[in-house]
């Protein structure tokens, strides 16, 4: 691992996407106009300020997730990782360049949504804005890392799609949206204590209500910082530098 | 570093892709220096063979030594350059961009970055998105990268495919200029028109090693006029030309369509 490779590739991947203007407006734009959509619907009742928190937590999470994903199975597809690893780059700079440069992409898209959901749609954030984004960002992390194991077992872009109500759709049925995890099925809602997306939503809907700790809240990001670390070591040992 | 070591060393390799051995047992060496050309119909290992070289290949059994040292090891990795058989650069970045990144991986001087451009004639593209480029140019971005740094082996897999005329005739140039600057260079091609270029011959057929030798010495033992004749009579000679496999390799195989494009290149000339 060596810094300057690390930041290298994520200079690259930031200018790949400087060139596709079209994927940075969808990007940044288009989680902000669904949370002014579901405000918009729910706009004479108060189910937006129920789940308006744990929307902030999904977009980064599904977003950074195909993004990723799909970058990360071109790379492999095109040759270019073949050759990065055949060159000095370790596997470890590969994966931090990545997430560090579509962390910084969540860290615009999740303020924007943030800025959106509190100043024109309404929502009360009785807790610290900074901690909303913390975990809207710790949301967009994991959403990488999922992502970059997620190309691994993907030998097309179809394959790598389909990744995405495997590892995603249970994440958001199970995480306490559409009811709450203490009134789920038993045996689901430990399943659920084991998603890490539930823990973002406790984390968000927690700032939201301003009903726990900082520590608490900061203890839900670490659980989601160690789901982030065991994806990353994961999916580092899927990328080999000798393939059949 | 053993500078006296040759630039590659393989004994009895055995690679196997899948259910079938592409390589069964193949032992070859590559003296420092010079331009080695790798030749064989599509389908022969070449592509096998030249992956076990840079590492990448995941190997059954044998032993690949490269520049004194097992290949893919970390040493090698600024030692060894490699050109992919399609172009591996990122289409949406600039020529310029894709050879800054490879370069910094590499830890390369920033001067390398102007030189590789202007050694594959690509100065005047510098600033355009590879996407827009044409395969020939794009495929020079991708050998541009593996210049970076000044390898002390170049393992290039076709590259030479899709060029015009003029195009490979410089690059050829290039190619015995690194040479004669010490660079080993083991080029691999399905067009024997360019084995007469090449300072020595490697002819590979169904995973094994044919022939290994200096192009004149190839066409004086086997009393042939050209390297296809020459590759048609060692197979001949060895009477394992048969029904059902393959009749001259350079007209058979999965890359026909090429090969058609070869044989009629033979009418009009080069290209």
């Amino acid at each position: 691992m060596n810094a300057r490779r690390t930041l290298a590739t994520a200079g690259r991947v930031l200018q790949q996407i400087r060139h596709d203007p079209r994927t940075i407006a969808l990007l940044l734009v288009v989680p902000t106009l669904l949370i002014g959509l579901l405000a918009w619907i729910f706009v004479d009742t108060d189910v937006f300020q129920t789940i308006g928190p744990a929307m902030i937590a999904l977009f980064p999470f599904i977003v950074m997730f195909l993004v990723t994903s799909i970058a990360t199975l071109r790379e492999r597809r095109s040759g270019t990782l073949e050759r990065l690893l055949a060159m000095p780059l370790g596997r470890g700079d590969f994966i931090l360049g990545y997430t560090l440069a579509f962390s910084l992409l969540a860290v615009a898209q999740a303020s924007i949504a943030v800025t959106f959901a509190v100043w024109v749609c309404g929502l009360t954030i009785e807790g610290s804005i900074w901690l909303l984004l913390a975990v809207a960002l710790a949301d967009a992390i994991l959403g990488t890392a999922l992502g970059l194991l997620a190309s691994a077992f993907a030998r097309t872009e179809f394959q790598v799609v389909q990744f995405m109500p495997v590892l995603v759709f249970p994440q958001i049925l199970l995480g306490g949206i559409f009811l709450p995890r203490d009134q789920l099925p038993p045996v689901l809602e430990a399943i659920s204590d084991w998603l890490p997306l539930s823990h973002a939503i406790d984390a968000l809907n927690a700032v939201a209500a301003d009903s726990e700790s900082a520590a608490w809240i900061w203890g839900q990001i670490a659980i989601l910082g160690a789901f982030i670390v065991g994806a990353i070591v994961l999916g580092s040992i899927t990328l080999r530098r000798r393939t059949p | 570093m053993n500078s006296a070591a040759p630039a590659v060393d393989i004994r009895n390799l055995q690679v196997r892709r899948g259910t079938t051995d592409v390589l069964h047992g193949l032992d070859l060496s590559i003296a420092r220096g010079g331009v080695v050309g790798l030749l064989g119909p599509s389908g022969s290992g070449k592509t096998t063979l030249m992956r076990a070289i840079v590492g990448v290949q995941v190997v059954a059994s044998g032993t690949v030594t490269v520049l004194g040292e097992p290949a893919g090891s970390v040493p090698l990795r600024h030692r060894v350059g490699y050109v992919t058989q399609s172009a591996s650069v990122y289409d949406d970045l600039t020529v310029a961009q894709n050879i800054a990144y490879f370069s910094s991986v590499l830890g390369a001087p920033r001067s390398d970055i102007a030189r590789v451009i202007d050694e594959t004639d690509l100065t005047p593209f510098a600033d355009r998105v590879v996407a827009t480029l044409s395969g020939g140019q794009r495929s020079r971005v991708s050998l541009a990268a593996a210049l970076l740094g000044a390898p002390e082996l170049l393992v290039l897999d076709e590259p030479t495919v899709g060029l015009d005329p003029v195009l490979r005739v410089q690059l050829w140039e290039l190619f015995h200029r690194l040479a004669d600057a010490g660079t080993t260079l083991l080029v691999s091609s399905h067009v024997m028109d360019e084995a007469t270029r090449c300072d020595r011959l490697l002819l590979m057929r169904d995973g094994a090693m044919l022939a290994d030798d200096t192009p004149q010495a190839l066409l004086g033992a086997t009393g042939a006029s050209d390297v296809e004749g020459a590759f048609l009579a060692i197979i001949a000679s060895r009477g394992d030309v048969d029904a059902d496999a393959a009749p001259p390799p350079a007209r058979h195989g999965p890359g026909r369509r090429r090969h058609r494009h070869r044989r009629h290149a033979r009418s009009v000339g080069e290209r």
